[in-house]
């Protein structure tokens, strides 16, 4: 039986320098970055650089992720919110090209590490952070102390409101990370099934059908949650800007 | 073609032709906008099923782990450093449980954020 975790093993393919005795190397991880990332582009130029009144198919994508954005940010975190656009689509863009790539057969899916997801996910939490006290100075941390609340039970919700706040980027990066793990394990897992039973004969392959038809179920489900998971990203992302912009409320 | 009938004389149909385009342009920009707030407000009242609901799922998942683990790791971290094991996990868990049920209910949406009275 193949091995489930195998396909998420890191793998050099050049080495490129020795930086403190830890050796910085170009892996099949940053391999498919790259490709995501070029992908990214390729879709982008190509999609306004026809410049059609009527958009095409490539533009349309382009457009479409484009708005997309822009809505999820404008009706999360407001207008102010726009100044971030470029962060959010960056974000959005990445994670959904990166998940769905990964559903390609034989390919690596970079999202399914938590490095990568915590990076980004660290990303937004300081750049919060700094913006918030860029913006409002020590006035930021209003967001900690909510009004109405009785004296004599403030601290204790101070205390909870930072637990909150700290525990952020861990749920941001524990999420997609453990949905897009979790969904290439049990693919891999129905699909070796699949080549088990066929090796018991002719009633071996009549039960192969049954887990091959859930690979297919299982597949788009995962294409759902490819581009779900993008889009949790990017609206908690929207969220927690929001929580930069206006911590007082 | 199409272009057989306006094919002599271009030079001087091409800005009648492009103010009348952007005239079209405008009154369809018009149109489209009073057609948006009425399908935003359908969304808004009738039964959803956008991806903002599936995703508000997805979130509760992690919100209360998420905030028990940072209550655990800070409370074991005090207890290392200051020795005072185990009540640092005592009372870090208990604060991380309540985060944790905090960020729940912010992420069901049943309370807008920190300070918003409902």
């Amino acid at each position: 039986m193949a091995d489930p975790i195998h396909q998420f093993e890191i793998s050099k393919i050049v080495k490129l320098a020795e930086v403190a005795g830890h050796e910085i190397a170009f892996t099949n991880s940053a391999l498919f970055m790259a490709i995501t990332v070029v992908g990214i582009w390729a879709l982008l130029v190509a999609g306004s650089s026809a410049r059609a009144l009527v958009p095409g198919r490539i533009q349309s994508i382009a457009e479409l992720s484009y708005e997309f954005v822009a809505n999820t940010i404008q009706s999360t975190a407001g207008q102010e919110g726009m100044k971030f656009f470029p962060l959010v689509l960056t974000l959005f863009m990445f994670i959904l090209v990166a998940n769905v790539i990964g559903l390609v057969p034989y390919t690596f899916t970079v999202t399914s590490h938590i490095v990568i997801t915590a990076s980004l996910a660290l990303l937004v939490f300081f750049t919060v952070i700094v913006y918030g006290f860029y913006k409002h100075g020590l006035g930021f941390l209003r967001l900690f102390v909510p009004h109405g609340i009785p004296i004599y039970i403030l601290p204790l919700i101070v205390f909870i409101e930072v637990l909150s706040f700290l525990s952020r980027p861990i749920s941001h990066s524990v999420r997609l990370f453990a949905n897009m793990l979790a969904g290439h394990i049990t693919l891999k897992v129905f699909a070796s099934f699949v080549t088990l039973l066929g090796g018991l004969g002719a009633v071996g392959v009549l039960g192969a059908a049954l887990p091959l038809a859930l690979v297919v179920a299982l597949t788009a489900l995962e294409l759902l949650v490819a581009f779900l998971q993008a889009y949790v990203f990017a609206i908690l992302t929207c969220i927690y800007l929001n929580d930069a912009i206006h911590p007082g409320h | 073609m199409a272009d057989d009938s306006r094919g002599d004389g271009k030079n001087g149909d091409r800005s009648a032709e492009e103010a009348a385009l952007s005239a079209r342009l405008a009154r369809l920009g018009e149109r489209l906008a009073q057609r948006e707030p009425s399908r935003h407000e359908e969304a808004a009242s009738g039964p959803r099923s956008d991806p903002s609901a599936l995703a508000r799922g997805f979130r509760l998942s992690t919100e209360l782990v998420a905030g028990v683990l940072v209550g655990a790791f800070i409370g074991w971290a005090l207890d290392r450093w200051l020795g005072i094991s185990p009540w640092g996990m005592i009372v870090f868990l208990l604060l991380g449980f309540a985060a944790g049920v905090v960020n729940v209910i912010r992420a069901a949406g049943v309370s807008g954020g920190p300070g918003t009275k409902r």
